[in-house]
């Protein structure tokens, strides 16, 4: 009875931990490609990035930060993990747990590259980092297929806002 | 002659911006001719395209040591050098990262490697940035037109790489055979993910 009192509390602690404990929502690239596609005057910063990805996993406080720094603007932050679907408990929850990342994290569930990259952005070779910011309102759209400072994601949002 | 000088000083301004602003990094598409090149092999030997006189083509396979997406599938790759270079296409892999970035990819690190085919490193990262590769695995295959290689595929290896067992559709492999039989492939080009290749640190 003691211990279950402070195993509660325990779980009551961690909750209030930022980030502790996001859903980490497996989704098929029909499903993504509905999101980009709502007609909101929000503003989508979506980085396609994996656990396993280095310059990926560096890169990923800045769209953190730059998410809590325009919190107060709609802007939306989606961070697409490429990690396959089966490494979703073992690598990308703990990841995404141990990190304490805010941003909405989301696994796309795709087999083959090939029947989605093109649709995302033509231009796109498959190389991750690869950053969409994209408004469906003002038709604006920016793509980068590198990884991002926290100074140039800032300008590219700039222009957005 | 007051008024064509500066004129044809305009023209000679443009012709001169179209040869200095096109985008360099395009990298070849299909059709393109390859340039040949000689890279360091793990044996220490210099391998270049021209070397292998009877080779009808190559599967050039832009690949390392450290990204996870290149070691799921070191395995198809050494069966694609098994399949094809016996018909005449043999693999010919070439590491692009800087050491300095990932230092698992070192040439040291490359002779852990014993494939039947040359594992090369481009240090200068020029043949990269010459085929306009930007990830591994990335792979190209090339045709002997006399004795120039023209690129016929540049894309994927085939629509699984977690699961070899799973794969509905095998790209290379069936862009291979038309190639073989003297056609262009259908789907000549195709995507993949895979890691960034780790450039140097501009200086």
């Amino acid at each position: 009875m003691f211990s279950l009192k402070y195993l509660l509390l325990g779980i009551g602690l961690l909750a209030a931990v930022p980030g502790f404990g996001q859903q980490v929502a497996v989704i098929k690239f029909v499903e993504l490609q509905k999101r980009l596609a709502r007609q909101t005057d929000t503003t989508y910063v979506v980085n396609f990035w994996a656990t396993w990805c280095g310059p990926c996993v560096k890169e990923l406080p800045n769209f953190e930060q730059v998410g809590s720094a325009n919190a107060d603007k709609k802007v939306k932050v989606l961070l697409v993990s490429l990690d396959y679907a089966s490494q979703l408990d073992k690598k990308v929850k703990p990841f995404v747990k141990a990190r304490g990342l805010k941003s909405e994290v989301v696994l796309l569930d795709e087999t083959d590259p090939n029947s989605w990259l093109g649709q995302v952005d033509a231009k796109w070779t498959g190389s991750i980092p690869f950053t969409l910011i994209i408004n469906n309102k003002t038709k604006q759209r920016a793509t980068f297929e590198q990884e991002l400072s926290k100074a140039a994601l800032t300008a590219a949002l700039r222009r957005f806002l | 002659m007051n008024r064509i000088l500066p004129f044809s000083l305009l023209c000679f301004v443009l012709l001169l911006s179209s040869f200095v602003l096109r985008p360099q990094s395009e990298g070849y598409q299909v059709g393109d001719k390859a340039a040949d090149f000689k890279l360091k092999n793990i044996d220490g030997k210099m391998v270049s395209l021209a070397d292998n006189k009877a080779a009808k083509g190559y599967i050039v396979v832009f690949t390392c040591n450290t990204c996870p997406y290149a070691k799921a599938y070191e395995a198809r790759i050494i069966a694609l050098n098994q399949k094809y270079a016996s018909q005449g296409y043999p693999v010919v892999a070439i590491n692009p990262n800087d050491p300095g970035v990932a230092p698992g990819d070192s040439y040291a690190a490359m002779q852990t490697k014993k494939y039947a085919f040359p594992y090369l490193q481009d240090e200068s990262q020029k043949i990269a940035k010459a085929y306009g590769a930007t990830r591994t695995p990335q792979l190209y295959v090339l045709q002997r037109q006399g004795n120039d290689f023209v690129v016929s595929y540049i894309g994927a290896i085939d629509d699984n790489s977690e699961d070899a067992t799973l794969v509905k559709t095998k790209y290379v492999e069936n862009a291979m055979t038309e190639i073989m039989a003297g056609k262009p492939a259908t789907n000549n080009s195709t995507k993949a993910i895979g890691c960034t290749i780790k450039w140097k640190k501009q200086a």
